[in-house]
């Protein structure tokens, strides 16, 4: 085949070269997509709890993903400052994951009981009043929103039919659990837990 | 990873580099016919560029050869072809625990030999110091502050004002095992805001002698007194803060004073003996120690 016919006929270029980069993608990730290590839970990983789940949320609606990384990278400058790397199974309930892609503030994967529940309180509300280095905004409304609880147990709805075990009982309680609870409340519960199921050396 | 998908990775990118290797080929094949060139004639530009069909220049083809053969290479000597291990042997973990083997053993020793020192003898000693400043610096000041000033809810490690014990044994502990300091919620007792305002007066002013005559020195004995004794002077064993000082773990402003009585504290220190080791826990308790003495 002359290559005038496929540069002079757009319509058999497109169709070319979606044909060129699906064989890369099917190769690279269907494999991945039906391989244990990735699809099942690392031990201990299970489903957030309602009030984490809506603190997972508040950190992608923050944006906190853009200076914040949550993937300790195998080398040993990392876990003497993190802890133990980070492995798939950690993130098979993530959805999606909250690797990110750049560190301005410190990675996050392991944070969990690491400072305190006051330490984090403070911290977000005005982190200069606890580091006065940091260059972290602070997030002083997230102190006075509400988790709304109907949201809440749809979304946990959404994530059984996507088929994460959250039993029956957890989706009707999922309101219950978060009523009256501030967004600085399942916020603080989400990064208590992060990472702790594979905290230590 | 299954045999099948395996083969479903090898086959495909095995088949893709042989597809790359014949695309050059054909590439390198292409040639202007005479009837092209004349063709041209209409298209020519600054007297003598035209567009033809000419194969690429072989430099740059050969380029194109080279990644390919570079790709085999690879794809021989590390992993990445399916299940394929590669004959090099290589792997991420294999790497990572190369590389902390390597650093066991050069600082392994020095860590132990740190580790088995008294820790008012490592307080003295500048090697030690130094690992420890920059332990402290990674691990604690986020809380404690980068000058180990403390903040409002985190303790000064630099006076000499200890809640729980500035004794070596204490600090260790305290890094090691963490602390949990808890101050119950005490505004159900009060009953009245006034008694509270009383309460608030009487705590702040607590430093200049206990006011016997204050209904609110009555309330101190019968709710305060168990944490934090009859004179006031707290308790180590519960973390319990001296009231009759002048250092204030949460302010001293009356907003502050009544907030504690009101909704009480829970001050906590998290854990650190299983992240950071007891080795190095115990240096760090000797840079704390240090800091005060």
């Amino acid at each position: 085949m002359k290559h005038e016919k496929i540069e002079k006929n757009i319509n058999l270029m497109m169709v070319l070269i979606v044909v060129a980069i699906s064989i890369g993608g099917l190769i690279e990730i269907i494999p991945l997509m039906l391989s244990s290590d990735a699809t099942e839970p690392y031990e201990g990983i299970t489903p957030y709890p309602a009030l984490q789940l809506a603190g997972r949320d508040i950190y992608v609606r923050e944006g906190c993903y853009v200076c914040h990384s949550q993937q300790i990278r195998p080398f040993r400058s990392e876990t003497e400052r993190y802890g133990p790397y980070s492995v798939a199974g950690e993130f098979v309930y993530d959805r999606p994951f909250q690797f990110g892609s750049k560190r301005t503030g410190p990675d996050l994967a392991r944070v969990g009981k690491r400072y305190s529940d006051d330490w984090h309180r403070i911290h977000m509300v005005n982190p200069r009043d606890v580091v006065p280095e940091s260059n972290m905004p602070g997030y002083p409304w997230l102190a006075t929103a509400e988790v709304d609880g109907d949201l809440m147990s749809r979304k946990l709805r959404a994530l059984q039919i996507l088929g994460d075990p959250y039993t029956d009982e957890e989706v009707a309680g999922a309101a219950a659990a978060v009523a009256g609870k501030t967004e600085l409340d399942a916020l603080v519960a989400y990064l208590q837990n992060l990472g702790t199921v594979r905290s230590a050396r | 990873m299954s045999n099948l998908w395996s083969w479903f990775i090898i086959a495909g990118t095995i088949v893709s580099l042989i597809a790359c290797f014949w695309l050059v080929a054909y590439a390198n094949k292409q040639r202007a016919s005479d009837a092209e060139i004349a063709e041209s004639e209409s298209h020519v530009w600054d007297e003598n560029i035209r567009e033809l069909n000419n194969p690429l220049p072989m430099w740059w083809l050969w380029l194109f050869v080279g990644t390919i053969i570079w790709s085999g290479a690879y794809l021989i000597y590390y992993p990445g072809l399916g299940g394929f291990g590669g004959v090099g042997d290589w792997s991420q973990e294999k790497q990572y625990s190369d590389e902390v083997a390597a650093a066991e053993a050069q600082y392994g020793p020095m860590f132990a030999a740190f580790g088995a020192m008294e820790i008012t003898e490592l307080a003295n000693n500048a090697d030690a110091l130094k690992i420890g400043a920059s332990l402290y610096q990674n691990y604690c000041s986020q809380c404690h502050g980068s000058t180990a000033q403390g903040a409002r809810g985190f303790p000064n490690l630099t006076d000499d004002d200890w809640l729980y014990g500035g004794d070596p044994a204490q600090i260790e502990v305290s890094i090691v095992a963490g602390r949990t300091g808890v101050m119950p919620p005490l505004n159900a007792v009060f009953g009245s805001d006034e008694a509270i305002d009383e309460m608030v007066r009487y705590v702040q002013n607590m430093a200049d002698g206990m006011d016997t005559s204050s209904p609110a020195h009555t309330k101190y004995m019968q709710l305060c007194v168990a944490c934090h004794g009859p004179d006031g002077r707290g308790m180590q064993a519960l973390g319990a803060p001296n009231l009759v000082d002048d250092i204030w773990l949460y302010g001293s402003s009356p907003t502050q004073i009544r907030k504690s009585i009101v909704e009480g504290r829970n001050g906590a220190m998290p854990a650190h003996g299983d992240l950071i080791g007891n080795d190095r826990a115990h240096i760090l308790a000797a840079y704390v120690y240090s800091l005060s003495n």
